[in-house]
């Protein structure tokens, strides 16, 4: 239990921060900072499981199908992290009390730092693959926001972009990585995949999960070329600087290399990628950082640097130097996060963080520069400081290379780097703390004030007492995490200050001295600040994005021209590749099942529909005409129905058909009787191709099913019609009441069609809607007049007999309520709305609503008995004419049917029909 | 019989992607109509033709497929002509309003050659 309320700490700080009604600085920095001790309180908590090398879990099922589950694991390694993620956490919040300035959002600043600290906890102590890729997603997304914190600046937020941009995509390599992980080994659970390490090995697609995962982990680790992004991120405020980009998001690459290297390390591939990408970013970093103009420029190419030593220990097949690597992941964390701090106070107190601008600070601020000279020398790695001692352990790892010729080539490199480190380091001391005199925007510099301090101290102390007794401070908590990463015993070795005259000590020595000796020769005259220090990976970034851009822009705008017949032509051609792909993949058509003997009548309906589609086509232009022949080809397709032996498809299809056309009829008093004859250009010829070919696909397909033999589950709804729901019309049976839900969904579908016509109709008038065609004077026709009012009651009664008759023959609420529809609209167009309506009762909206609720009612009416929604029972009632009516629930639920789809269909036809008459009368 | 039902089905989708491809929207609701047709017919034609079986279970027909038409897309069906009628009325009143707004019944909204 403990796990999730390490979790939640930062989380609820978060929200605190969020929903308290005033925050002021030192409430925020209080409140985030109380989560992090507490959550260092839970983690001493947990130390005596840790040392003896136990594993806690908690587990909760998220989504299972998918394999996602919200499981956290902390081992050893998880634990160590979790400890430098929420110790430098709370220097980081008291430092960030002092550095922020009165007008910086508190509540904004130290809310997000919460959610980052929250997020970077998850990573380390995710028990699932995915719920980590969810963490790392979020980890993204919060530097995102802590680096364009000073939104006003143009630099924050090109920064934050180019961090997202690159964190981001490597966040979805992670991503792929995870899954294709997750495929070899068969789940995301991190015990699971940690114990495969052999089957991911060997797998097939072994390698493409490992160049993804590291892609991920290279990109948040900033590990060349993918590097850039964090000198661009140095626009944060500083404390951000210190804690994500230096001692933990950073890290999170690194972490992740140690969390996986039981999984995926072992391999010739795994030592060759690894190694040289962290070989070279050591290299490369290094070399930049001594060119830099911006003192926390200086320290993010540092912070590269080592990354890359760490990446390259990660790399080596040896168990020690797993060992010599989280050492180092532990002495970056506590002497980079001392500089960045050191940084950004003396940027605080003299306004400016350019090289060439601040010197001679020493003597305005003392204490601030001996704090500063003690962590840069430990990041040059001189004795009885901290940096000295996991960098003599590098260094022997270096050389304990077997693999030609990376068994020269590292050692050289490294020992390259390690001269570099030194050169950058003395740049650092010297050219802030002495060469000349300052030259401060913000007046004579200072000291910061006290508890600003603070922090820095506690670091450095802490890089001195691990430095001078390693054993007696670090060794504990190296062994607990080192081990955590191998998942075992771990290999002998000596923390100490003193191993004799070596060979590793050897390279420290050279690379001291040749390191001062480099600085001293590269700085002559103050040579180094007339340097260019403009980025060129930024400029190649740049110009990739813009290439990037430009070219989607050009994609969208071939696509997307603002012509929706043309998206509609993209999109059924899009149809037509995916629907016929099958086919030709598989091109075999077995012979026809069975073949039924063409009816003549079938013949006859045939030719019917044909003709009346291409007569259709022939003069769509000529609307009224149109509408009369589409009416036929229903007629054709109902017809159809009934040839099939499907009586109530038929019904439905013809009544839906009457109102369709007197609908279409309607409409075309507002719209252009004769439609707009088209240029005869080529992109007809197009759409004609693709609409036959349309056409023969749909008749390919709907043959191929034809020819082939079926397994319904119909027989089902056969069997247990009369017994289970009274009713011996299958098909109303499965409508009322086997699939009486999905009724229920399509009854308030039509509803809500009825009611956005009659809200788009409501407020228009003639005025809005100008006629196209001018009436005749009006007749009415004496005969029709006289015809419907007779017709009328006996619709009715038609109208009632086929509802009640429709749970056992052709018929039922759709049918009937059409029925009713049709002879209304009939007296409609035979006496006109108002004279109707003045008779008839025509509030349909009442009808919709109603309806609804009437089938609802039944549904929520088998509740009552202890059934499941929209279950049904059958007791009968005779009547004589009609027989045996089933007083089912279901008939209820037919009531309800029939009320909506009555009230809906009178509703959308006679505002339609209103529109007319309003203009009649106007 | 199953030839003559899937070339129909054909010619009806045919059609009306051709008319749905068309500029203005009353050829666009036309065609749609067509579409609705060729797309009920063919979830219906999904249970197999069945000339003969309606299936409303009769006294002494035994309660297999063999006997009755597959009421099951028969059921899919009919409330799906219903909707398709729903939706060609509203298409229809978009049309309207949409002709209205912009003075044109181009479904862009806008006679070609205009410049909006």
């Amino acid at each position: 239990m403990l796990l999730p309320i390490l979790l939640a700490l930062p989380f609820a700080a978060a929200l605190i921060l969020l929903v308290a009604p005033r925050v002021g600085r030192n409430f925020a920095a209080g409140v985030v900072a109380c989560a992090a001790l507490a959550g260092m309180g839970v983690l001493a908590w947990m130390a005596p499981a840790m040392i003896d090398g136990e594993v806690l879990r908690f587990n909760v099922e998220w989504l299972p199908l998918l394999g996602l589950a919200f499981s956290l694991r902390i081992d050893g390694f998880a634990w160590m992290f979790a400890a430098i993620v929420l110790g430098i956490g709370a220097l980081v919040v008291l430092y960030a009390r002092w550095y922020l300035a009165e007008d910086d959002p508190p509540r904004r600043f130290f809310g997000l730092l919460a959610l980052f600290m929250g997020a970077m906890l998850g990573i380390t102590i995710a028990g699932n693959l995915l719920l980590l890729v969810v963490f790392w997603e979020m980890t993204s997304v919060s530097s995102f926001l802590l680096i364009g914190f000073w939104n006003h600046r143009a630099d924050a937020r090109l920064g934050a972009r180019m961090a997202l941009t690159i964190t981001g995509a490597g966040g979805l390599c992670l991503l792929a990585g995870v899954l294709l992980i997750g495929n070899i080994v068969g789940s995301y659970e991190l015990d699971a995949v940690l114990a495969a390490g052999d089957v991911i090995r060997t797998d097939p697609l072994y390698l493409s999960a490992l160049i993804l995962v590291l892609l991920g982990a290279f990109t948040k680790s900033a590990q060349f070329p993918l590097h850039f992004w964090l000198p661009h991120a140095m626009a944060a405020p500083t404390p951000v600087s210190a804690y994500l980009h230096s001692a933990t998001m950073v890290k999170a690459g690194v972490f992740l290399l140690g969390r996986m290297h039981p999984a995926l390390a072992g391999s010739d591939e795994w030592f060759w990628i690894v190694t040289s990408v962290g070989l070279s970013t050591m290299v490369i970093g290094a070399a930049l950082a001594i060119v830099q103009q911006d003192l926390k420029g200086l320290l993010a190419y540092s912070t590269i640097s080592h990354l890359g030593l760490i990446t390259l220990l990660f790399g080596l097949d040896t168990q020690l130097a797993v060992v010599a690597a989280v050492f180092h992941i532990l002495n970056h964390a506590t002497f980079k996060a001392s500089l960045f701090m050191a940084a950004g106070i003396i940027d605080h107190e003299t306004g400016t963080r350019d090289f060439r601008k601040l010197n001679g600070l020493w003597r305005y601020m003392p204490i601030t520069g001996a704090l500063a000279v003690v962590a840069s020398l430990s990041m040059a790695g001189v004795p009885l400081l901290n940096g000295f001692l996991s960098k003599e352990m590098f260094l022997a790892e270096t050389l304990a290379i077997a693999h030609p010729p990376m068994d020269w080539l590292v050692p050289a490199f490294a020992l390259l780097g390690a001269m570099f480190a030194v050169a950058y380091s003395a740049r650092f001391v010297h050219d802030v703390f002495f060469n000349g005199e300052p030259e401060c925007p913000a007046g004579i510099p200072h000291e910061p004030p006290r508890f600003m301090r603070v922090p820095v101290e506690v670091l450095v102390i802490v890089c001195l007492a691990v430095g001078i007794a390693p054993q007696y401070t670090v060794a504990p908590l190296l062994e607990i995490g080192a081990r955590g990463v191998l998942q075992g015993p771990l290999p002998e070795y000596t923390l100490a200050l003193w191993h004799g005259l070596n060979l590793p000590l050897v390279f420290s020595v050279i690379a001291l001295v040749a390191g001062v000796a480099l600085y001293y020769v590269l700085q002559r005259g103050k040579a180094l600040h007339r340097r260019d220090d403009r980025p060129l990976a930024k400029l190649g970034f740049d110009a990739t994005l813009e290439r990037v851009i430009a070219l989607s822009r050009r994609i969208t705008a071939a696509m997307e021209n603002g012509s929706l017949q043309r998206y509609l032509l993209l999109f059924i051609l899009s149809v037509l590749v995916l629907g016929s792909a099958p086919f030709l993949a598989a091109p075999s058509a077995p012979a026809p099942a069975s073949s039924l003997a063409p009816h003549p009548l079938a013949i006859l309906v045939w030719v019917l529909a044909i003709a009346g589609v291409i007569a259709v086509l022939r003069w769509h232009r000529q609307r009224v005409v149109a509408v009369i022949l589409i009416g036929a080809v229903g007629l054709a397709v109902s017809l159809s129905f009934v040839l099939l032996s499907a009586p109530d498809l038929a019904l439905t299809q013809l009544l839906v058909e009457m109102i369709s056309v007197i609908l279409l009829l309607m409409a075309l008093r507002w719209l252009p009787q004769v439609g707009a004859p088209e240029p005869a250009t080529a992109i007809r010829w197009v759409h004609a191709a693709v609409a036959v070919a349309c056409g023969v696909g749909t008749t390919a397909l709907v043959y191929a099913v034809l020819s082939r033999p079926t397994q319904s589950v119909s027989e089902y709804y056969l069997r247990s019609a009369v017994p289970e729901a009274g009713g011996a019309n299958a098909v109303n049976v499965i409508i009322v009441d086997f699939r009486a839900f999905d009724t229920l969904g399509e009854i308030a579908v039509y509803a809500i069609a009825a009611l956005i016509i009659h809200a788009m109709l409501k407020g228009a008038s003639s005025a809005v809607l100008p006629a196209h065609a001018t009436p005749g004077p009006h007749r009415t026709s004496l005969l029709l007049q006289i015809s419907t009012q007779v017709l009328l009651p006996l619709a009715i009664a038609m109208s009632l007999y086929l509802f009640l008759r429709g749970h056992n023959a052709p018929g039922g609420g759709f049918i009937a309520a059409l029925v009713l529809a049709v002879a209304l609209i009939l007296q409609y167009m035979a006496a006109g709305v108002r004279w109707s309506e003045k008779r008839i009762a025509s509030d349909w909206h009442a009808w919709i609503g109603w309806g609804l609720l009437a089938a609802l009612a039944t549904g929520l009416g088998s509740f009552a008995f202890g059934y499941p929604f929209l279950t049904s029972s059958t007791p009968y009632v005779a009547i004589p004419a009609i027989g045996a009516v089933p007083l089912a629930s279901a008939m209820g639920f037919d009531a309800g049917v029939y009320m909506v789809v009555l009230g809906a269909s009178m509703l959308m036809v006679s505002m339609l029909a209103r529109l007319k008459s309003e203009r009649g009368a106007a | 019989m199953e030839l003559l039902l899937a070339s129909a089905i054909g010619v009806l989708m045919a059609a009306g992607v051709y008319l749905v491809l068309r500029a203005r929207s009353f050829d666009l609701i036309l065609g749609l109509t067509l579409i609705s047709y060729a797309v009920n017919l063919c979830i219906f034609a999904m249970g197999r033709l069945a000339p003969g079986k309606p299936p409303v279970i009769r006294d002494g027909a035994a309660l297999t497929l063999a006997q009755h038409a597959d009421p099951l897309p028969q059921a899919l069906v009919l409330t799906a002509i219903v909707i398709s009628f729903a939706m060609t009325a509203l298409l229809l009143v978009i049309a309207l309003r949409a002709r209205s707004g912009s003075g044109s019944d181009h479904v862009d909204g806008r006679e070609p050659g205009d410049q909006a």
